[in-house]
């Protein structure tokens, strides 16, 4: 099984370990992620305007690069993926930006949203199956009791991001299960980190995060997951005793595959 | 057409939301993870643009404080998408007035060794023309 693959460009600087995990876990389960030989900056956050168009076009590029190799196109970080899934739903939905980014780009072929965006949760729920996931498990993490921590943007909208029931969703809880270590349901699991915010106003950033990890911990947490780089910052700001990994370590730690994936 | 009129049919064009369908639930005031830092407050946007004052938005706080976390637009009963209508008010902001909230020159002394290269990306978008 092999996918096209968007890195983005944190994943290439201060989130190496969040891709370099991804890829031998994605060994390990047999399919194989083929980075996009020309990728560029989704942008981070997804152009709300209507009229905007020339900030969506890396995305289409990638969009209709994956395409051209007839694959379905995976993400790790949450913000690519909300910004190429966005975009791929304005390409398929939206008559007027479909034609003025096509009439811009002018494509062999006209690119009109056909490619699957998928995050690589989805791969492995979707496609691998966490019931297999299980049976591949060879340190099973048995007794560790693990927060899902979601944020934002994998989840809302949910009628475009379509990732899991954005109020009480449960691909991260499954996928904790899978790995052997046991879940920890929490109110805050899928409200606001602060975002870009701890750029210009770290306090506010740093309030949200405290909330949402005392809300963690309140529920017996011992630890965070989460899938996106900011996310992850942010919550280490606070400098609580609460650790947050990416989802993609305590993968490639179940597998077997830690150590030989930083080599 | 007065510019009053026209500033709000621009924020209507650019955000793609209809004021006219807000019911006055709040939800999107109870669920905004900004709301205290907020001086126009998210149920209120609407009433801004119907009555054309696009200026107090453009001049509000709240526009440098939604976070783009889509839980206003989420939890909409009508789909009024709170979010999107702050954003065109920014966009206003940034593009025809200059209205930069980030400058380059700002941004050294904030950076830490840890911080993520999607920060930079994000907020450059959403403060900076």
């Amino acid at each position: 099984m092999k996918f096209s693959y968007y890195p983005g460009c944190t994943l290439r600087n201060k989130a190496k370990d969040l891709d370099a995990y991804a890829r031998a876990s994605a060994k390990a389960l047999g399919f194989e992620l083929e980075e996009l030989s020309d990728w560029q900056c989704c942008g981070g956050v997804y152009p709300l305007g209507t009229d905007e168009i020339a900030s969506k076009l890396s995305s289409v590029r990638a969009l209709a690069q994956a395409d051209e190799k007839g694959q379905s196109l995976v993400t790790l970080c949450s913000a690519c993926h909300h910004v190429l899934k966005r975009v791929n739903d304005d390409m398929a939905n939206v008559e007027d930006i479909r034609t003025r980014a096509n009439n811009y780009m002018k494509l062999d072929k006209p690119y009109t949203g056909q490619t699957k965006v998928l995050h690589f949760l989805e791969v492995l729920r979707d496609e691998i199956g966490f019931d297999t996931l299980k049976e591949k498990v060879v340190n099973p993490l048995t007794g560790r009791k693990i927060g899902a921590y979601y944020g934002c943007l994998l989840l809302r909208p949910g009628k475009v991001m379509a990732f899991d029931d954005p109020e009480n969703p449960q691909i991260i809880e499954d996928f904790i299960q899978a790995l052997g270590a046991e879940p920890v349901v929490y109110p805050y699991r899928n409200e606001c980190c602060g975002g870009y915010i701890s750029l210009k106003e770290p306090d506010m950033a740093k309030n949200m995060c405290k909330t949402i990890e005392e809300s963690a911990k309140g529920f017996g947490a011992e630890a965070l997951i989460t899938a996106c780089p900011l996310c992850r910052y942010n919550l280490n700001k606070t400098q609580s005793d609460l650790p947050v990994y990416y989802f993609t370590e305590l993968l490639a730690e179940a597998l077997g595959v830690k150590e030989e994936a930083l080599k | 057409m007065s510019e009053k009129k026209n500033q709000a049919k621009m924020v209507q064009e650019i955000s793609g939301a209809n004021p006219y369908k807000c019911m006055k639930c709040g939800k999107c005031s109870a669920t905004c993870p900004s709301y205290d830092e907020m001086d126009i407050k998210p149920h209120q946007f609407v009433s801004y643009v119907q009555r054309g004052d696009i200026e107090a938005l453009a001049q509000s706080k709240s526009l440098w404080k939604c976070l783009s976390c889509f839980a206003c637009v989420e939890r909409c009963p009508r789909d009024v998408e709170p979010g999107r209508i702050i954003d065109a008010a920014r966009q206003i902001v940034v593009r025809q007035r200059g209205g930069n909230y980030l400058k380059a020159e700002e941004i050294p002394p904030l950076v830490d060794e840890d911080l993520p290269q999607q920060l930079l990306v994000s907020a450059y978008r959403r403060y900076k023309r």
